[in-house]
């Protein structure tokens, strides 16, 4: 304590004297910076750091660095196909966003979708720094799984060769999913780029025998071979029926064989390929495209935006309702109920149904015929089991996406494509992939959303619907530049620092310290805190935690 | 004429008239520089003060009586602060029973305020004690009531000589805080102290005050030089030399007593009379050296201590201890009795003649029969 | 000022302290790394004390205002007690503490003693409830009416915190504290007693008049710059809640001040010339149970068999504020 000139004894004080007081002292808890697994990483399948990307995208594009330009490479260091992704995933990161409690869920996968755009209009690629390992892994089916699994391997220092049964790439990105959802150009662009990093690519060419494939000398392999075959069900028609299954009337939609369908088009089944079957029925001109499914709509497979667009489009739809016959010009249907456990049971009750011809779209099935002689396989349900590491019973061997046990989807093929990637190159390197405990949640319990400002979604903007029954064109519009920045913008940061000063401007005891590094925004002075818990409270991200001092 | 810059005060008789002219003074613009606060009580009128005072400004204000006791916490934070304000005191009985005329009860109920305190004789020194006061006041940094007897001074009107502005600027220099709340250099003022540092900083005030002995009689001497004519300072003798009954006033009573002793002179009596012109801080050796050729003494105030006696007059003695000098302590003037000189020169009579007792409170004029009257025996 | 419509764009821009994404100007004082700190360190008010994060707040957007040429009036209390025992200081601005009751009065006499001096420093006074709306009540008055170039801040914990939790002319209905126990047909603190300073401050008719509290700091900062904007006399009462006297863990003290606001007992409004300008909306209305809740001081009308009868009588006056302020009436969002 120094005193001040001349100024009276004791009754005069030094400003700012009380630092020489360590209230710190006094305290039984100490706030603790934590960095917790936001819901939306948590139910990405690619398993992508959305609110990392997220949070680099709400700079922008005006700064000094191109938020942009960051967010993607952050996509990328997971997904190769943001664009695509931006499109047909069916974002489950957006049911489980927090945000969904407090308004709306963030546009998580419109961002991305502008993200992925950006980057090909700004021509962005990919960096690969690995060294060549000087393995060589072969990739079955250009799938999202496949591709995915190339993508990651190459980044890795890995020979990659993909074989592949089709004339062009994509799996069903190509041949199942249509152009308005998927135009060819972004898919074209998103698959070059990886091909670009100097994947290798053997289209038409169909492996009908692995172990003889793997006789080239491969060090380890992936199969990624999708489900291809449509399921079949026992339907009595009459020989003049026109029946046809939907993955192949969408393929050969794709190679520009239109199929005859006739006026009425009646598709049978509820899950997505339904919903691009009946779309796609009514843009090849079918003045009645309608949907036969035996349960009711909030038990349909197919995902809500999917149904709702096909309304929109006047895809009309029955619900409880099986085909029990076809026959010339309709069918014959019986209403179903559904039993205590939500299992439809038939009634008895029949009616009739016009239509010039039936779509199939009951699902996929796997052909395994080309792994008959590799040994030490385990088959389930018509699918290749794998282990945690993606591996099969053959070392060496591994496989993801619709061919083995999950949900089947686009974003889960990537995500298995790159864990397999990961999984091989450890198997190659004779190391174990790292799998360290992930930190806890970010509920939402654990947010101060007073703080966040009201900021209702933004929606995309939708092709209008005159053009939506008549032409293939996109329907679904990207956001522009504000909007993206706004609904990036809308992220919560759940559960992690976004620098928003609460801390700093909230401490009744000013013990906490802003510094300048970006990764430590703050920092506690445990000089003079007390302990009081405020800034944990406060933090509207929750990303505070109090933790016992230690006496 | 001290170049107040704030001027903070709350009307009561007999002060009102300066309130009322001080506010003409600063509307007319003579009183340049300086900012007139029409406060809703003394207490806010000292309250104001300290502000004033604290960010540089020469404060200023006047009060008596009911108004002084109202403001009694902020007067003892204003010494405990070190803040050089300046207050005249109008001085005037407290009541109960209200009473608007003068004694010195309300100046002596704040005798442990820690302010230096000045009483003025006569009409002319009160003016002169004004101008001393704010510099005793700045130089010590300590606050200083002048004390003007209600009524008595403050309503006289007597022929007065008033310095020349030039001639006080010279003698009241520009205020030079010692502690000053200022932005460029922040300090904290009026912190609180607690048992490890409380008895010091009393202590210290203490110190400060016997210091002010000293400028008090410093600045009266300067004052002589400047203008030539002798007052204020701490005490004032009259006739002491080879007096043998002294009588100890302050206040207006001074004019009084000496003409007293000038006929006690005549009559034989070897009369004198001391004036003590600064009671807080107590001149204790001022008052020895004075009274120190007396046989006997006697202390006329105007204000007592219920339950005990003679405030001034224990002082008085206490300064007298070790020295073969009687003390009698006596009491009048209360509640704006005039002192007439005929009970004054019985008063000193009696004393000289050993007929009065020491060790009890004598009233000057008592009525007995009124007494009577309201069945008091 | 980047327009509010571009603010909204952000996450917590509007509300929290401050954004990363906001440049330095555009966020709070508060989270300006320079800020003054007008209390600082070291200062020994209980953890999570609403009362010294108040003053911070206050002071350092009034420096700002100010640009840095203030001085301030303290009363005798909680923070004037926690900030000043010697040796050692918490202010980092120029500061005076002279009485309990007379903090607006010296705020006065510092106005008028730079005025004087002709310089343009301003002036800002403070008190606790009990310095400002019922000891030192006739001083502020007296600065009000003459309008005195005062900025007077009563930082209100709804009772004499530093003397041990008695009531005050600012202690709500049925809470509980050291003179109102929760002995007695009606607990706590009577109802149909206290004042609100600030309706009162406003029949003055001084030039600005403002509620805040320490929950929402952008609304405080905001009326504290509307405040330095006039001369003359002005009054900010800020709720400030005390864990200690509330009987509230010290982590819930924004949540607490934050819920006061949102429950309708205590509106924020600002005032100018008498007239009311302007009303911060509630965001998301909550009854005040779940403000009384988080209280000791008002355990007693909750729990078996509780006082649902009070709690009603609570929510009436809550709802009544809601009525008399319009507080629903913007709803939602800040513009
Ligand atoms: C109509 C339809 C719409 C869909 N919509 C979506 C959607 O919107 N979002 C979403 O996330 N998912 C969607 N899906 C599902 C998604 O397309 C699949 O889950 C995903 O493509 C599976 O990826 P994969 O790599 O495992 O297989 P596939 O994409 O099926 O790719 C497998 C590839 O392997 C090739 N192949 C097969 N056998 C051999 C062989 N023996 N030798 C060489 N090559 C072979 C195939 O030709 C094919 O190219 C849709 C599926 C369909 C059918
Ligand atoms: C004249 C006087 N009366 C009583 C007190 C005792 N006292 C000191 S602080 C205080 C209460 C302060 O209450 P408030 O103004 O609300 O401030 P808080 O401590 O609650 O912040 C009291 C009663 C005093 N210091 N002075
Ligand atoms: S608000 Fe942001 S961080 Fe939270 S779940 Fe949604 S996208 Fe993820
Ligand atoms: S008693 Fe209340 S107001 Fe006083 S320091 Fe503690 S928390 Fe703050
Ligand atoms: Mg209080």
């Amino acid at each position: 304590m120094t005193t001040h000139r001349d100024h009276p004894f004791a009754i005069t004080l030094d400003v700012g004297s009380s630092r020489a007081n360590h209230t710190g002292a006094w305290r039984t808890e100490r706030p603790v910076y934590v960095d917790l697994r936001p819901p939306c990483a948590e139910g990405c399948p690619a398993g992508e750091d959305v609110r990392g990307w997220l949070r680099d995208a709400e700079d922008g594009d005006a700064g000094p660095t191109n938020g942009y330009e960051l967010a993607w490479r952050r996509i990328m260091e997971v997904n190769p196909f943001p664009a695509v992704m931006g499109r047909i995933c069916y974002h489950p990161c957006e049911t489980s966003c927090n945000r969904a409690t407090l308004d709306e869920s963030v546009g998580i996968n419109a961002v991305e979708r502008f993200l992925g755009d950006e980057a090909i209009r700004s021509g962005w690629t990919p960096e690969v720094h690995a060294e060549p390992s000087g393995k060589h892994v072969l990739v079955v089916g250009s799938g999202p799984a496949g591709l995915s699994a190339a993508y990651h391997l190459v980044r890795r220092g890995h020979r990659v060769t993909v074989v592949e049964a089709a004339p062009q790439p994509g799996g069903m990105m190509r041949y199942g999913i249509p152009t308005y959802r998927l135009p060819r150009d972004v898919l074209d662009a998103e698959i070059d780029r990886i091909l670009a990093l100097g994947v290798e690519l053997r289209l038409e060419h169909p492996v009908t025998d692995l172990e003889a494939e793997l006789e080239d000398g491969y060090d380890a392999a992936f199969l990624a071979v999708g489900a291809q075959l449509g399921k079949r069900a026992y339907l009595p028609a009459g020989s003049a029926a026109r029946v046809v299954d939907a993955v192949q009337m969408l393929h050969g939609v794709e190679e520009g064989e239109l199929p005859l369908l006739g006026r009425r088009v009646a598709v049978y089944g509820g899950g997505n390929t339904a919903m691009d079957a009946a779309r796609t029925a009514r843009r090849l001109g079918a003045e009645d495209a309608i949907v036969v499914y035996r349960r009711t709509r909030d038990r349909m497979p197919a995902h809500p935006s999917e149904v709702e667009e096909a309304e929109a489009e006047g895809v009309r739809f029955t619900w409880l309702s099986t085909i029990t016959q076809v026959e010339e010009g309709g069918l014959t249907i019986e209403r179903m109920e559904l039993d205590e456990t939500g299992f439809p049971q038939p009634t008895g009750e029949v009616e009739h149904l016009d239509a010039d011809s039936v779509v199939l779209a009951l699902g996929q099935e796997t052909d395994l015929g080309f792994l008959s002689r590799v040994p030490g396989l385990e088959l389930r349900d018509g699918v290749l089991v794998v282990d945690d590491d993606l591996m099969t019973g053959r070392p060496g061997l591994f496989a993801g996406g619709d061919m083995v046990p999950a949900v089947r989807s686009a974003t889960v093929g990537i995500g298995h494509g790159r864990r397999a990637a990961a999984s091989i190159d450890a198997w190659l390197r004779s190391s174990s992939a790292d799998a360290a405990p992930g930190p806890a949640e970010a509920t939402y319990d654990r947010l101060h959303t007073w703080y966040y400002t009201d900021a209702s979604r933004a929606h995309r903007p939708s092709l209008e619907a005159v053009r939506r029954s008549s032409t293939f064109d996109e329907v679904v519009q990207g956001f522009d530049r504000g909007t993206a920045l706004y609904e990036a913008r809308r992220c919560l940061s759940c559960g992690t620092c976004f620098s928003c000063d609460n801390c700093f401007g909230m401490c009744p005891d000013n013990a906490v310290i802003k510094t300048d590094d970006p990764d430590t925004p703050y920092v506690i002075d445990l000089d003079y805190c007390k302990g009081c818990g405020i800034c944990a409270a406060e933090c509207p991200a929750g990303a505070i935690t109090m933790e016992p001092e230690e006496i | 004429m001290c170049r107040p810059q704030v001027v903070a005060a709350y009307p009561i008789s007999p002060q009102t008239h300066i309130v009322e002219a001080l506010s003409d003074l600063v509307r007319t613009g003579e009183l340049a520089q300086c900012e007139y606060l029409t406060v809703e009580s003394e207490f806010a009128a000292m309250s104001a003060c300290i502000g004033a005072s604290a960010v540089g400004a020469r404060a200023y204000t006047a009060s008596a009586s009911q108004g002084l006791l109202f403001m009694a916490e902020a007067v003892f934070n204003a010494s405990g602060l070190g803040l050089p304000i300046v207050m005249t005191v109008a001085n005037r009985a407290i009541g109960a029973p209200i009473n608007i005329w003068n004694d010195h009860s309300d100046a002596m109920a704040l005798r442990d305020a820690g302010w230096i305190q000045l009483y003025a004789a006569d009409v002319q020194e009160a003016t002169d004690l004004h101008l001393q006061a704010f510099v005793v006041a700045e130089r010590t940094s300590l606050p200083v009531m002048v004390c003007m007897d209600g009524f008595v001074l403050t309503h006289a009107v007597e022929e007065v000589d008033l310095p020349e502005q030039e001639q006080v600027d010279a003698f009241v220099p520009p205020f030079v805080p010692q502690q000053l709340l200022d932005p460029d250099d922040p300090v904290t003022i009026g912190a609180m102290v607690g048992p490890e540092a409380f008895t010091e900083v009393r202590y210290l005030m203490q110190q400060r005050m016997d210091t002010a002995i000293g400028t008090v009689a410093e600045v009266a001497h300067d004052f002589r030089e400047a203008f030539g004519r002798s007052s204020g300072g701490l005490v004032r003798g009259y006739r002491l030399e080879d007096a043998d009954t002294v009588l100890v006033t302050l206040g207006s009573v001074a004019g009084a007593a000496t003409e007293v002793v000038d006929e006690l002179r005549e009559q034989g009596i070897a009369a004198g009379t001391l004036t003590l012109t600064c009671f807080r801080p107590w001149p204790d050796e001022a008052v020895r050296e004075a009274l120190a050729g007396a046989r006997r003494v006697v202390v006329l105030e105007r204000a007592f201590s219920v339950g005990r006696g003679s405030i001034v007059g224990q002082d008085v003695r206490d300064s007298l201890h070790d020295l073969p000098v009687t003390v009698v302590e006596a009491v009048g003037g209360l509640g704006g009795r005039p002192v007439r000189r005929s009970d004054v020169r019985r008063l000193v009579e009696g004393v000289a003649a050993d007929l009065l007792p020491t060790g009890r409170l004598h009233f000057l004029d008592l009525d007995h029969a009124l007494l009577a009257s309201a069945g008091v025996r | 000022m980047t327009s509010t419509r571009e603010t909204r764009l952000y996450q917590v821009g509007t509300f929290a302290a401050g954004n990363r994404l906001l440049d330095l100007e555009d966020r709070s004082v508060q989270a300006h790394p320079d800020r003054t700190n007008a209390i600082t360190s070291g200062h020994r008010a209980c953890r999570g004390c609403g009362e010294a994060l108040g003053a911070r707040f206050v002071l350092d957007a009034a420096v700002r205002a100010a640009g840095g040429d203030l001085v301030t009036a303290n009363a005798t209390g909680c923070l004037e007690v926690f900030s000043t025992p010697y040796p050692e200081s918490s202010w980092q601005v120029p500061w005076l503490h002279s009485l309990f009751g007379n903090a607006p009065a010296v705020a006065s006499g510092m106005a008028a003693g730079l005025r004087a001096q002709g310089r343009a420093t301003r002036v800002v006074g403070q008190a606790g409830d009990g310095g400002t709306v019922d000891i030192g009540f006739g001083c502020l008055s007296g600065m009000f009416e003459r309008n005195d170039d005062v900025l007077f801040v009563c930082y209100d914990n709804q009772g004499y915190m530093n003397t041990g939790v008695q009531r005050s002319g600012a202690t709500p209905p049925a809470a509980r504290t050291a003179t109102t126990s929760t002995a007695g047909d009606v607990p706590g603190n009577p109802f149909g007693q206290g004042k609100s300073a600030p309706l009162i401050a406003m029949a003055h008719e001084i030039p600005y008049v403002a509620t805040a509290t320490v929950a929402d700091l952008r609304d405080l900062e905001d009326k504290v710059t509307r405040a330095m904007e006039h001369h003359g006399a002005r009054y900010l009462h800020v709720l400030v809640p005390c864990p200690l006297g509330w009987a509230a863990d010290p982590s819930d003290t924004v949540r607490l001040a934050r819920l006061a606001t949102e429950s309708g007992l205590f509106p924020l409004f600002e005032a100018e010339h008498g007239e009311v300008t302007g009303v911060t909306p509630i965001r998301h209305r909550v009854p005040v149970d779940d403000y009384l809740r988080l209280q000791g001081r008002y355990a007693h009308l909750f729990g078996e068999p509780g006082r649902p009868d009070l709690v009603a009588r609570l929510q009436a006056g809550a709802d009544r504020n809601i009525a008399r302020f319009g507080l629903l009436e913007e709803g939602g969002d800040r513009p």
